[in-house]
């Protein structure tokens, strides 16, 4: 379970967050919904450990993040998977490289099997003939996919995905979600989706969260939401579903 | 007044805390030198990348600074009638301080600003928060790999450029100035000593530490000379400086203590 407290942050005077609240539970798919620029990704990265907050406290099944050490912290991150924002694969690296470096790094399979894991993840996520190439040499849309493949490939307990689908077309958007309804199914993991795929993410989310002005000014199922009266989370949901 | 001596005092501590940042960085990347598990696959490709990066401007730059210094000399020797001690003048000058110097300078401005440009990016891309979130030490991916292939490459780039140069003072010497061949070498025999090679070793081997920690230390943290692509263009050029100006001082120091 992660529970956000009271976060606060701001950049130069900036108040980006002002005090979120927020409670993930085990298995869940929570989305996180909410104008561009509104911090939503810099939430996320308080919650891998990244920053700092000015105020507040994350807590991960109990435990305090910003009080633990950096053994302890390391013990958390080796549960998460996560998909950033612009993708974040390693330039030097082939692509199958970049997919199978989890693998390689934290584990000590035999070579055979990491080939064998790689080459399904990247199936996966529907991308072939591209193991050779470097990051540099694909679309903006397949490098997304190569993140999510190499989040997913050490089968982890929480996910986060930073708009995982923003920038592709609607039939890989699809396959993307259906991707993660179906990992999610298998392994049961807890995760963490910003979006913007409104209302496509309600089909994947079990909870959505809509962040505006610093804080969490709605959160529930799909169905809350979509029947919720503040008129700021009407308007968000309901100008993308027209 | 009371404005100015803040500002001063402000950036006193901002350096200091530079400094001292960099201190530790170092002194991590140290540690992780000694402490498995290691990274040989990186450690390659990174003496390939000084290597290649600095071949081609070692051998130009090294064969002019000893055709240069074969001129300078051969009239500054003849007014004291001993010209015939050009070798072992051009060999000590290139083996104990210019390879060495010259060597790290050019190797600076080739690999080290592309050093701190490629882990500038890698910061900018959140490649290196990649790294930290899958709970793997970023420093035993860039800066442990760099600093031991310097430690490598750098003698040996030296080395090359102490070669070609002394082949360069061999040209002007020899060919245009008209000395002996047999004197030119043998002299040197006589006079390079084993502790004069071993003076421009150590000497190569700590600029590679300075080089590749001072362009690891500024790529890694690029988030604080600016934000994107200026903050690394930033970070390049201010790698490039310190690591220059570095060079050069403790040159000054090691020549000085070690004699
Ligand atoms: N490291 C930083 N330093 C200063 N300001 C920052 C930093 N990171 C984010 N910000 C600011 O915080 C605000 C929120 O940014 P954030 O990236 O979280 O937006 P977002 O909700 O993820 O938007 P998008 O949907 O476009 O990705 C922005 O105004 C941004 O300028
Ligand atoms: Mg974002």
């Amino acid at each position: 379970m992660i529970q956000i407290i009271g976060l606060e942050k701001s950049f130069d005077g900036q108040k980006v967050l002002q005090g979120v609240n927020m409670t993930i539970a085990d298995r869940e798919v929570v989305a996180i919904i909410g104008e561009s620029g509104g911090g939503k990704t810099v939430l996320l990265r308080h919650m891998i450990g990244l920053m700092k907050p000015d105020k507040g406290s994350i807590m991960v099944d109990g435990a305090d993040m910003l009080k633990m050490s950096k053994g302890e912290l390391d013990k958390v991150r080796d549960r998460f998977g996560i998909v950033f924002q612009g993708s974040a694969l390693f330039d030097s690296m082939t692509i199958f490289e970049n997919v199978v470096f989890p693998l390689r790094e934290k584990t000590d399979y035999a070579e055979s099997d990491i080939l064998d894991k790689g080459r399904r993840a990247l199936e996966d996520v529907g991308l072939k003939g591209v193991d050779e190439k470097y990051p540099s040499e694909i679309s903006g849309g397949m490098k997304r996919r190569v993140a999510l493949a190499r989040a997913l490939i050490l089968e982890p307990t929480t996910i986060f995905f930073d708009e995982p689908t923003t920038g592709l077309d609607p039939i890989i958007l699809n396959s993307i979600h259906r991707l993660i309804i179906n990992t999610h199914k298998k392994y049961g993991f807890t995760g963490i989706i910003i979006s913007h795929e409104i209302p496509e993410i309600f089909a994947v989310a079990d909870k959505v969260a809509m962040l505006y002005g610093g804080r969490i000014v709605a959160s529930g199922t799909p169905d809350e939401i979509k029947s919720e009266n503040d008129p700021v989370v009407k308007q968000f949901v309901g100008a993308s579903c027209d | 007044m009371e404005k100015f001596i803040r500002i001063l005092g402000s950036r006193a501590l901002g350096t200091l805390r530079t400094m001292g940042k960099m201190v530790i960085f170092l002194a991590e990347s140290l540690y992780l030198i000694v402490v498995p598990p290691f990274k040989f696959r990186y450690l390659f490709r990174q003496i390939r990348f000084f290597g290649t990066k600095s071949l081609m401007v070692i051998l130009l730059t090294g064969a002019f600074t000893g055709m240069v210094l074969a001129i300078q000399l051969f009239y500054t020797l003849r007014k004291f009638g001993s010209d015939a001690l050009l070798g072992p003048a051009v060999a000590l000058a290139l083996i104990r301080e210019l390879g060495p110097v010259l060597s790290a300078l050019m190797i600076t401005g080739r690999a080290g600003s592309s050093l701190t440009a490629e882990i500038g990016i890698m910061r900018i891309s959140e490649q290196i928060d990649a790294l930290t979130t899958m709970a793997l030490n970023p420093l035993r991916y860039l800066s442990v790999p760099n600093i031991l292939a310097a430690v490598i490459a750098f003698p040996l780039l030296a080395a090359v450029y102490d070669v070609i140069g002394i082949y360069g003072g061999y040209l002007v010497g020899v060919k245009l100035l008209g000395m002996s061949s047999g004197t030119y070498f043998s002299q040197m025999e006589h006079f390079v000593e084993m502790s004069d090679i071993r003076m421009g070793i150590y000497k190569s081997v700590s600029f590679g530490v300075i080089v590749s920690w001072v362009s690891c230390f500024k790529g890694f943290y690029t988030n604080e000379s600016g934000y994107g692509a200026e903050g690394v263009s930033k970070s390049t050029t201010e790698a490039v400086v310190m690591a220059s100006v570095l060079i050069l001082i403790w040159d000054y120091f090691i020549g000085s203590v070690l004699v």
